[in-house]
């Protein structure tokens, strides 16, 4: 119990940095799935077929190897990041390539009906797109991307491997400097547990607010 | 830059490790695949005390890092008296883990069943046992293979997290090699392209067992 008191500000600095990895890396996996969700539906088969090796390629490697690669052979190869940012790039990346099967999921369970209704209307293909069909999409993506979410704060701790100092890695300080392994652990499993709920129940708050015009136009159909 | 002879030369070294993590990761999924029965059977049980505990320990496994609970297995383990190897500290974490994820794909598959298949073996008369072997679980498995394949290559790509407690496989024979030679480039790509082409491989077997599977039970009912 002493050893958690004392080392408590190592445990904020590491749910700190955590969190950054956290945030950092799932805006970078945000947009690289959306990008690669739709060019995974471009009318372009190179495109098509690009998009499905980019993702296969990053979903196929492990996440340790993408991270120790970024930060142990990059500077081989003359580029040199930082511990961190090998990190949140390495779990975009990886993170990216997952979601975009969750965008293209959503993007395919919307009914023909919206995209032929959008054409007889007179929008454009691009039009349709953004303002019709991914707004529908982006609803359904919400339970999946929590689970991808919880995915990816699990992933953060291999961070730690690379010597980024978030909860992780301060944990396994403490522990080396206390030796009482079974509570510090406890507490560090207890806090990622505590994120990961905080994330779902976001992703569920969110779920509600945006999904609140639903019932209306179910209703009208 | 790169060094195709200093590859070449590593090469046999990181296939033998490879050799190791697919094992590794085998005896992991056979064992997460056997933990993952007790704790769906648990979670479908008579008592809601016993149905509330299991589905708590499972989400809080299933929310938490392996990496962490890998550590926790490791150092506080000895502390308890049990000492064991860091290879079969690291098959129980990984085992513990994608067990919670099983017992989660069996949950589902059982759900799936349509109530009036359980009624029918009911009006049959049929013992539990014979309900379960050969009404529900030929029905529950067809969906449950995508799934549980999905787990087996997450699996195989979390080995190398067992390198963290030093199990000799292909993440830490690399960075040894990285170590000893001054090269990291080489070792480590290697080690990549081969998890590359092995789950790629994977994915694929996975796909034909599928289609297999699906047309063995498909063939067998008409």
């Amino acid at each position: 119990m002493e050893a958690l008191v004392e080392a408590r500000w190592l445990f904020l600095s590491g749910v700190l940095v955590t969190l950054r990895v956290f945030v950092l890396a799932a805006v970078l996996a945000a947009a690289l799935a959306l990008a690669l969700g739709l060019l995974r539906q471009s009318p372009n088969a190179t495109v098509r077929r690009a998009a499905t090796c980019w993702v296969e390629f990053f979903r196929g490697v492990s996440t340790v190897v993408q991270l120790f690669w970024l930060y142990f052979a990059l500077p081989f190869l003359g580029i040199s990041l930082s511990a961190s940012t090998a990190a949140i790039i390495g779990l975009g990346l990886v993170h990216g390539a997952y979601g975009s099967e969750v965008v293209r999921g959503a993007m395919q369970s919307i009914e023909r009906e919206q995209w032929e209704a959008a054409t007889a209307l007179g929008f454009s293909r691009r039009e349709t797109l953004f303002s019709i069909i991914l707004p529908q999409a982006v609803l359904r993506m919400l339970p999946p991307v929590g689970n991808s979410l919880v995915l990816l704060l699990k992933g953060t701790s291999i961070a730690s491997i690379i010597t980024v100092p978030e909860l992780t890695f301060q944990s396994s300080l403490v522990v080396t400097r206390t030796l009482a392994v079974v509570p510090v652990f406890t507490s560090v499993l207890v806090l990622y547990y505590a994120i990961a709920m905080a994330v779902t129940g976001a992703i569920r708050l969110a779920e509600q607010r945006l999904g609140r015009w639903r019932p209306a136009t179910l209703h009208i159909r | 830059m790169f060094d195709f002879a200093f590859a070449l030369r590593i090469l046999p070294k990181l296939a033998d490790a490879a050799i190791t993590s697919i094992w590794i990761t085998l005896l992991s999924f056979v064992l997460a695949l056997l933990l993952g029965v007790p704790l769906a059977l648990l979670r479908r049980s008579r008592w809601p005390t016993v149905t509330r505990s299991t589905t708590a320990i499972v989400d809080f496994v299933r929310c938490t890092p392996l990496l962490v609970q890998l550590y926790f297995l490791y150092f506080a383990l000895p502390g308890f008296g049990i000492r064991l190897s860091p290879l079969a500290t690291g098959v129980i974490a990984l085992s513990a883990h994608y067990g919670c994820y099983m017992s989660e794909v069996y949950r589902s598959g059982l759900e799936a069943i349509p109530r009036g298949q359980w009624d029918a073996a009911v009006a049959l008369s049929l013992p539990r046992s014979q309900t379960y072997l050969s009404v529900i679980l030929p029905q529950a498995i067809t969906p449950i293979i995508p799934a549980a394949g999905n787990y087996l290559v997450h699996m195989f790509k979390e080995t190398p997290l067992l390198s963290t407690i030093s199990v000799v496989e292909m993440m830490f024979v690399s960075a040894e090699i990285g170590a000893d030679s001054f090269r990291y480039l080489e070792p480590i790509t290697l080690c990549g392209l081969l998890f590359l082409a092995m789950s790629i491989t994977a994915a694929m077997l996975i796909r034909l067992g599928e289609a297999f599977y699906g047309l063995r039970w498909r063939r067998r009912w008409v």
